[in-house]
């Protein structure tokens, strides 16, 4: 039986960072929401602490803080033509679960899209010819632009307490700083965090090949920064263990940290955790929602949620599963091209290498992404790309983002994994080895999209998305250029060792890659094209806004987390300045 | 810092007197002392008490008698650490195998089960132990077929060569990979190794000392310029030092 609860202004269906940000901005305009949370309540000051983080295994090696794949995950293969199974335990992506959501446990490598990206199909038409363009890539343009929303970047750069080095200030290029970047209305909030000894080296290197190192923005506090929200937030500890944990200190940012803690105090906000929402109850006829219907995890029972607005803030599977559950928006078709719904599922196409000097002292365990070095000069049209074959690019890094035993060791290729002379090279090596990653773009493929699984469920009963993905010929292309030139850059450090490494032919869903899904739900200027408008609003429900990486039309060069919450402010901006005085489709199609 | 002389011989009474314990352990508790006790070295300082032998809860007694063996063969002891087993890595692995993780949790366990392709990952319906129970028995078909003798009973330098088939694959087993059987193996016996100690395994922290991680609480911001290139050197601390 179900239990009709009283509607609520609103409702968030997801509450990491997105839900959060959203609710924040609902609430300060007087709206009542309930934030709804399939996983735990997590609380920094329980959870967020020492020596609990310290725990490798517990964090790392098993999880923690990610979705629990025994009642939910997602289908995969790589072609249309394949049998779809299920991911038994996430690997090359782990979304988390529970309040805070991935928002916890990020590395918080904090990036802006570049100007050209939001415009990416017409920049591409206009130097190189639309032809150049293959008919299989269906790229879009965002349906607004870089100035539209650098505001929004600044806004959600303040929240997080961003460190870095601005390279484009209001459109004086500022020396030090990322040369490429969109102009920045404002600096970065904090100073860099201080960069690591090889990370030093790579930037080194990379000036004398002409090229404009920077040290990585991460949304870490490289000093005690107190946000717009006024919370205080510590200094980075630099102690190595930021990935897949949360931060003791308070220097990362997560929504837990960076806006719940105003937002609990608030009465027009109702968290409500270990809900799991199944289903958005759709009117067609009158294209809007009518609210949620979820279960309570703790009790089994059902509840219809009515909400005069739903706001769906659960990462990309889970939102492009709740459109099609509920038929709002047309599913996409890959035979014919036709539909929205699940089109243009994108990722991050990423390689590296590894690089070993013998005798020097990097004391890798002191460790914070933000001790990264970086460069952008092979980043979507940051560089010409006539006659390469290809397009888009991305940035690389000499990573100093920590060393723990169980996963931050290792040896140069060839060397023994057990035995005496795999601890011999592992003792060599540990203190004195570095990381490189090349962050490559992926240009959206006809072929790559997401429907619903016909055969595999989860615990509610309900199908899993399925994903069908891999690797196309341009993002191998696009990556082994960028490979080779991170490989010159590397022998210009001049290591005992080295090696570089390029992405297997298919797409495997272990070993870990990055946590960047995108598409499903994209953004656009045309509902035939696209299932959300400007605002995030869905073309066919007025009065649901859909939130996330997976709006995004394709995914580019960069971590998508800057993007993600920028585009959280800009459409909360438009619901509680437009949406709210005259409720109805802020863009008429 | 250990002596580099242990044997890793065939060695039968041992592993007699090892089934034994495991499978009584209250008489083992009471006596310790058999001939595999007697065969251990003084581990890190010879002022230590000797060492209680360990009690494994998860593993059968000839299960935890092949974990011994390969964590003593994936990690051997010499001047840079002890023995895998002797760090406490087969204990790790019992315990492991027996917590949450070991039974499956916050895996997708529903049909239908197909084998698929490597890209698609992990898909068989054992959970990591039933998977251990399973490639153990495997492993020692195999090596019954192949040397005569279960793996634990093998001389160190087959051990060796046993564990080499299984990781280049070509230990073929009856009806197990052989190779995801020595990746699981191999990823778990780090695990252990590295672990904080309070898992049960990396005892008295010698896999953070052998590579100089100081472990908790971590705190480095004031530490960054001082040590620029320069070895930062600190007694390793886990998470029972601050209990």
């Amino acid at each position: 039986m179900t239990t009709r609860l009283k509607e609520v202004d609103a409702v968030m269906v997801g509450m990491g960072w997105t839900g959060a940000i959203l609710a924040r901005e609902l609430t300060k305009a007087g709206v009542n929401v309930v934030g709804l949370e399939r996983g735990a309540d997590r609380q920094p000051a329980e959870e967020f602490t020492l020596t609990r983080l310290r725990d490798e295994l517990r964090y790392v090696v098993r999880l923690e803080l990610m979705q629990d794949n025994s009642i939910d995950t997602i289908t995969f293969r790589n072609t249309p033509d394949e049998l779809a199974l299920p991911i038994r335990r996430f690997g090359a992506f782990l979304p988390g679960e529970g309040v805070g959501g991935t928002g916890i446990h990020w590395g918080a490598l904090h990036w802006r899209f570049l100007p050209t990206d939001f415009r990416v199909r017409t920049v591409l038409s206009d130097k190189y010819g639309a032809k150049a363009i293959p008919e299989t890539m269906t790229i879009q343009d965002w349906p607004f632009s870089y100035d539209e929303v650098e505001s929004y970047y600044d806004r959600f750069d303040k929240l997080c307490g961003v460190s870095g080095q601005a390279g484009n200030l209001r459109g004086r290029i500022v020396p030090g700083g990322n040369s490429f970047e969109g102009p920045r209305s404002d600096d970065y909030p904090n100073k860099p965090i201080k960069a690591g000894v090889a990370p030093t080296m790579f930037a080194e290197a990379a000036k004398s090949l002409g090229y404009h190192p920077f040290p990585l923005p991460v949304a870490t506090s490289s000093a005690p920064y107190t946000n717009p929200e006024g919370i205080t937030l510590g200094r980075c500890e630099y102690c190595g263990h930021c990935n897949r944990t949360a931060c003791e200190a308070n220097a990362k940012a997560s929504p837990n940290v960076n806006v719940l803690p105003v937002l609990r105090t608030d009465s027009k906000f109702e968290l409500r955790t270990r809900v799991f929402v199944t289903k958005l109850l759709y009117d067609k006829q009158a294209k809007r929602v009518t609210g949620v219907l979820y279960t309570d995890m703790k009790t089994g029972d059902e509840y219809e949620q009515p909400a005069g607005l739903v706001v769906l803030s659960s990462y990309v599977f889970g939102n492009t599963q709740q459109l099609l559950l509920a038929g709002i928006g047309e599913p996409y078709d890959p035979k014919t091209g036709k539909g929205v719904v699940g089109k243009n599922c994108c990722y991050q196409f990423e390689a590296g290498g590894e690089a070993f000097f013998e005798g020097r002292e990097f004391n890798p365990f002191m460790g914070a992404p933000g001790m990264s070095t970086a460069i952008d000069d092979f980043n979507g049209e940051n560089f010409d790309h006539s006659g390469l074959g290809f397009f888009g690019g991305g940035y690389f890094v000499c990573s100093n983002g920590g060393a723990p035993p169980i996963g931050g060791r290792a040896t140069p290729r060839g060397s023994p994994r057990w035995g005496a002379g795999w601890k011999q090279a592992t003792v060599k090596w540990y203190r004195c080895n570095t990381r490189f990653n090349t962050q490559g773009s992926v240009y959206a493929h006809r072929d790559n999209y997401m429907d619903l699984d016909p055969t595999y469920k989860d615990a509610l009963g309900r199908p899993l998305i399925r994903m069908t993905y891999n690797g196309t010929d341009n993002d191998h292309a696009m990556s082994r250029y960028l490979v080779g030139k991170l490989e010159g850059i590397i022998r210009a450090m001049h290591p005992t060792h080295y090696e570089v490494h390029y992405r297997p032919k298919n797409f495997t869903i272990v070993p870990y890659q990055s946590t960047h899904n995108t598409g499903g739900t994209m953004t656009g200027s045309d509902p035939k094209t696209s299932v959300v408008n400007r605002y995030l609003q869905a073309w066919d429900a007025h009065n649901l806004f859909v939130q996330g990486a997976s709006v995004f039309p394709q995914q580019h060069g960069y971590n998508p987390t800057g993007t993600v919450g920028a585009l959280a402010y800009w459409s909360a901006k438009a619901i509680t300045e437009q949406y709210l005085k005259s409720p109805g489709p802020l863009v008429h199609a | 810092m250990t002596d580099k002389t242990r044997p890793g011989e065939h060695n039968p009474i041992a592993r007699r007197n090892f089934l034994l314990g495991a499978g009584t352990a209250v008489a083992a508790s009471a006596a310790p002392s058999g001939a595999a006790q007697a065969q251990q070295p003084a581990a890190a300082s010879s002022a230590a008490p000797a060492p209680e032998p360990d009690q494994f809860v998860t593993l059968t007694a000839p299960e935890a008698a092949f974990i011994v063996a390969a964590v003593d063969t994936l990690i051997p002891a010499d001047e840079l650490s002890p023995s895998g087993s002797e760090c406490g890595v087969a204990v790790f692995i019992d315990r492991q195998l027996g917590s949450a993780w070991g039974g499956g949790a916050k895996t997708y366990r529903g049909g239908p089960f197909h084998k698929g392709k490597p890209e698609q990952g992990y898909q068989l319906s054992l959970t990591p132990r039933e998977f251990f129970a399973a490639g153990i028995t495997a492993a020692n078909a195999w090596t019954r077929q192949t040397y005569g003798r279960d793996f634990d009973l093998l001389p160190a330098a087959e051990r060796v060569q046993a564990l080499t088939a299984m990781e280049d694959g070509k230990a073929e087993f009856r009806d197990f990979n052989s190779r995801a059987f020595f990746n699981q193996l191999l990823a778990i016996t780090m695990q252990g190794f590295f672990a904080d100690p309070i898992y049960g395994g990396n005892r008295n922290k010698v896999a953070w000392k052998m590579i100089g991680f100081p472990g908790l609480p971590a705190v480095y911001a004031d530490k960054i310029d001082a040590y620029r290139d320069k070895r930062y050197v600190a007694e390793p601390q886990s998470i029972a030092d601050f209990s």
